[in-house]
């Protein structure tokens, strides 16, 4: 690791404070990326803003139709939470498939989002249940936040509070995992609703979570696996790497929409 | 450097680090608790899986100075050479272990699964849940069944699971 000053604020203006002083400040949340980057010194952040004891950003609570959650909330928690099995069990299924129990009692949904890891799991949940990120200063729609390879709308100095996902339709998710890991090879996360379909494929595109607008057609018009035959990605816009090529990822991602499809049919839903 | 204070197997601990030791260098380097083992280094193998606040993390991928305050309990604080753990008994019972350089890791993904799942885990489960825990001599099955026994003998009721 390079040298680096940490800080632990304890309120939210502080922390933010700290991100105006140093320019080449880095937030750490639950450092389960962050940490692993650092000692291979592929970032040599000047400080680390630790947001472990800025109150506020933790816990799940449901405000009418939508469940928000802190940023800071693990992984492990969002798994666990009655609450969040019985409003929206699709994204309770989720956060207990990243990673391993352990990365799961330490990884956080803000650091996870704010990250935008091609093949983080959270992002697909973000944009295919319709979720709002809410900052320090805004909310943003999760189609106007993930902008690209570990890129986002996030202002260098702003910082995420919490995530409010609407509750509503059915929803599932199917990951194929990388056996090492865990990681998505290709993860398809699929709601339908009122409407309509969202499909959010992650772990595939070479420029990170996006939408499948053909498949959100062609299910929305027919919500079967089958209405997917004849479908394909382009293999050329997808993570080619020592794991799969691009055409394996789009063959995979279609997979893993049709697996979600057909695993929202099972439970008796639309 | 950045001092701080924790809890390390019942014990008070200041001390005064760079800020870019790391959990795991902590208790091996500085406290010579050489119990917790290094295997990878990125987060892969589980082989430094300790219990930060009461759950299985992995202290290579934890910074010291974020365990400021923090409960820490490693394998020297689960039992002694005297009185075993119930979860080491059972490795011990079940052949648990080869070459034992996962044991320690093991042994903490074993209590912290007990804990949450209660004393009768169905062996799938086991198997998911040491999907961070790697293991390179025994094939997991033993390690399986002495996490099933250990959690049995443990007596958890399933009732916290999800606390």
């Amino acid at each position: 690791m390079f040298p680096f000053t940490y800080h632990r604020p304890v309120e939210l203006a502080s922390a933010h404070a700290l991100l105006v002083a140093n320019e080449d400040a880095k937030l750490l949340a639950g450092g389960q990326t962050l940490i692993a980057t650092l000692k291979q010194r592929l970032a040599s952040p000047s400080d680390l803003v630790d947001l472990a004891r800025v109150p506020g950003l933790t816990g799940m609570a449901r405000e009418g139709e939508a469940l928000t959650i802190g940023a800071m909330t693990r992984h492990a928690q969002v798994s666990a939470s009655p609450l969040v099995v019985e409003a929206l069990p699709a994204l309770a299924e989720l956060a207990g498939r990243i990673g391993d129990p352990a990365v799961r009692n330490r990884g956080t949904l803000g650091g996870s989002i704010a990250n935008n890891d091609p093949s983080a799991d959270y992002p697909a949940a973000c944009l295919g249940l319709g979720a709002a990120i809410v900052t320090d200063r805004r909310v943003m729609a999760a189609g106007d936040f993930f902008l690209g390879l570990f890129e986002t709308a996030l202002e260098p100095d702003e910082i995420i509070v919490s995530v409010r996902f609407p509750i509503g339709g059915w929803a599932a998710y199917a990951k194929f995992a990388n056996p090492a890991s865990r990681y998505a090879m290709a993860g398809a996360f699929v709601w339908k609703g009122e409407g309509g379909v969202r499909v959010a494929i992650t772990g595939a595109g070479q420029n990170g979570v996006f939408r499948w607008g053909a498949a959100e057609e062609a299910l929305a018009a027919d919500f079967r696996p089958a209405a997917l035959e004849g479908l394909a990605l382009d293999g050329d816009d997808m993570i080619a790497d020592i794991h799969g090529s691009g055409t394996y990822r789009a063959h995979l991602a279609g997979v893993m929409t049709r697996r979600a499809v057909a695993r929202i049919l099972e439970r008796g839903s639309p | 450097m950045q001092t701080l204070t924790l809890t390390v197997n019942g014990a008070a601990v200041t001390l005064t680090l760079d800020e870019r030791t790391l959990l795991v260098e902590l208790l091996r380097d500085h406290l010579r608790l050489t119990g917790t083992h290094v295997g990878c280094d990125t987060s892969q193998c589980g082989a430094c899986t300790v219990h930060l606040d009461g759950v299985a993390v992995k202290a290579c991928a934890v910074l010291a100075v974020q365990a400021e305050g923090a409960e820490i309990l490693t394998i020297e604080g689960v039992g002694s050479t005297e009185h075993l753990h119930p979860m080491q008994a059972a490795f011990r019972e079940h052949h648990g272990l080869q070459c034992g350089f996962c044991t320690p890791g093991m042994i903490m993904a074993g209590i912290d699964i007990a804990s949450r799942h209660g004393p009768a885990p169905d062996e799938p489960t086991v198997r998911a849940e040491l999907e961070g825990n790697l293991c390179r001599c025994t094939g997991y099955h033993n390690i399986v069944l002495a996490i099933q026994a250990g959690a049995r003998a443990m007596g958890v009721p399933s009732s916290v699971a999800t606390a």
